[in-house]
């Protein structure tokens, strides 16, 4: 099941993590650290990813500096997932 | 204690609370600072409960629930979403809760929820979890029903009505899509449109592809039905299947194009309009920058201006479907909510006008909680 990794936080997303901008989940793969993030904070994976596993437009994952596309993907050895929300315009 | 103007922005909640005479309104809020809130809505067989449809710039769409009159809200734990699309069929996934509607009054804690792109949800459990409704979403006929001719926020799912005499018999509206009707609790959807004009359509006979902007039930005579449609004002009353354009006895000069239309609680005749300018590009202000709105007395077979208190001059107004309600008073009031973040009050039935709230953010619905 993979070791812990260190997930930060982007701001729209804190509401979920009590305010934290660095919180700990495990996982081989992202689909799989991402499932164990929503066990810990229920509720926060439907608002990053949608019903068919797509990755909203405005939410970027990266698996330490690499973009991550697909869940599917393994974190591959890196330990910090970044949660990151993307928007322009007022 | 007043009535309670709950009032959904692109950028968060507000609540404008009345005094007991329903003269003086206090603006609290925001609440959801910087979410887009497309409606929030009380529970007529629980009045402390209210739902509200939310989503933010970055996130998804999700409900949530509050059960303290708006003091408190807590998220769904599973928000409306489709089911998860088979190999090689379109993936559907919900962009925006644009909707809600409480259930029939025999099912305590039953909600529907309408969608972007257009999905129609259930809960059973007062809104914390939500399932699609099979029947429409996954009927034969939906991807011609829904076909995707979206408005420019998207295909909306909205109007969902519900039968107070038989739980079975809903309706819903699509824009663009038309009118729907299920009498068996939705399992089975027929299209509802004949008489309702298309006129941007090549085929303007077609059986839906009908652009309804808001539909209502009269809730003490729920045969009659109205509708603001993007081509004109109708009304239906069943068992007829046919709709009439009761818009045509509007002005000339007005016109019948508009997104709300609300109506009186206990009158089904009694019905108030907003106009738009609906012309060339469609600018959808306030029509010559003089807004007004427009009452029948008669079913539709007359209408006369209400503006007293309204700007007479440069006011370039948009009102959008959601934003326009009528408390349950003896002589009702009315209540609209403008893109550009004012709320007017028309006590009397509207009978003169007085802005109760400004420089709020672009307003998407305004609805009474008592």
């Amino acid at each position: 099941m993979g070791k812990d990794c260190t997930v930060r936080v982007a701001s729209p997303l804190r509401s979920y993590t009590g305010g934290a901008a660095s919180v700990t989940a495990r996982g081989a793969t992202v689909a799989e650290l991402l499932a164990d993030l929503d066990s810990r904070y229920p509720g926060m994976r439907f608002r990053m990813v949608d019903e068919q596993d797509a990755i909203r437009p405005h939410i970027r994952l990266y698996a330490g500096t690499r973009e991550v596309r697909r869940l599917g993907e393994p974190m591959g050895g890196e330990t910090v997932l970044h949660l990151i929300c993307a928007l322009s315009g007022g | 204690m007043g009535d309670t103007i709950w009032i959904g922005t692109r950028k968060g909640a507000f609540a404008l609370r009345a005094d007991a005479r329903g003269r003086a309104f206090r603006l609290s809020g925001p609440q959801f600072l910087g979410h887009i809130v497309h409606h929030i809505v009380q529970d007529p067989r629980d009045r402390k409960v209210l739902l509200m449809a939310a989503k933010t710039g970055h996130l998804g769409p999700t409900v949530f629930r509050s059960t303290d009159r708006g003091r408190s809200w807590k998220e769904a734990a599973v928000p409306p979403a489709f089911r998860k699309a088979a190999d090689g069929e379109k993936a559907r996934a919900v962009a925006r809760v644009f909707w809600l509607t409480p259930g029939h009054p025999s099912e305590r804690g039953t909600w529907y929820a309408g969608t972007a792109p257009a999905g129609l949800f259930r809960s059973a459990d007062g809104g914390d979890r939500w399932e699609p409704v099979a029947g429409f979403n996954d009927h034969p006929m939906n991807a011609k029903w829904a076909a995707g001719l979206a408005t420019p926020d998207g295909e909306f799912l909205h109007s969902i009505l519900v039968d107070p005499r038989d739980v079975r018999h809903l309706y819903l509206a699509i824009s663009v899509g038309g009118v729907f009707e299920s009498t068996d609790g939705g399992r089975d959807w027929a299209p509802l449109n004949r008489g309702v004009a298309a006129d941007f359509l090549p085929d303007p006979a077609v059986p839906f592809g009908h652009d309804p902007h808001c539909v209502e039930m009269h809730p003490a005579c729920p045969d009659r039905l109205y509708q603001q449609n993007h081509c004109g004002i109708y009304r239906l009353d069943r068992p007829d299947d046919t709709w009439i354009r009761i818009g045509k006895s509007m002005p000339k000069s007005v016109g019948d194009i508009g997104f709300p239309i609300v109506l009186h609680p206990r009158d089904p005749d009694v019905a108030w309009v907003l106009p738009m300018d609906g012309t060339a590009v469609w600018p959808r202000t306030s029509v010559g920058g003089r807004p007004a709105v427009y009452q029948t007395r008669d079913a539709g077979r007359s209408w006369r201006r209400l503006s007293r208190g309204l700007p007479t001059r440069q006011a370039w107004l948009t009102v959008l479907r959601q934003a326009m309600c009528i408390d349950a008073c003896q002589s009702p009031g009315l209540y609209f909510g403008t893109t550009a973040g004012e709320v007017w009050a028309g006590p009397r039935g509207g009978a003169s006008w007085r802005r109760i709230a400004q420089h709020l953010p672009e307003i998407y619905s305004v609805t009474i909680a008592r």
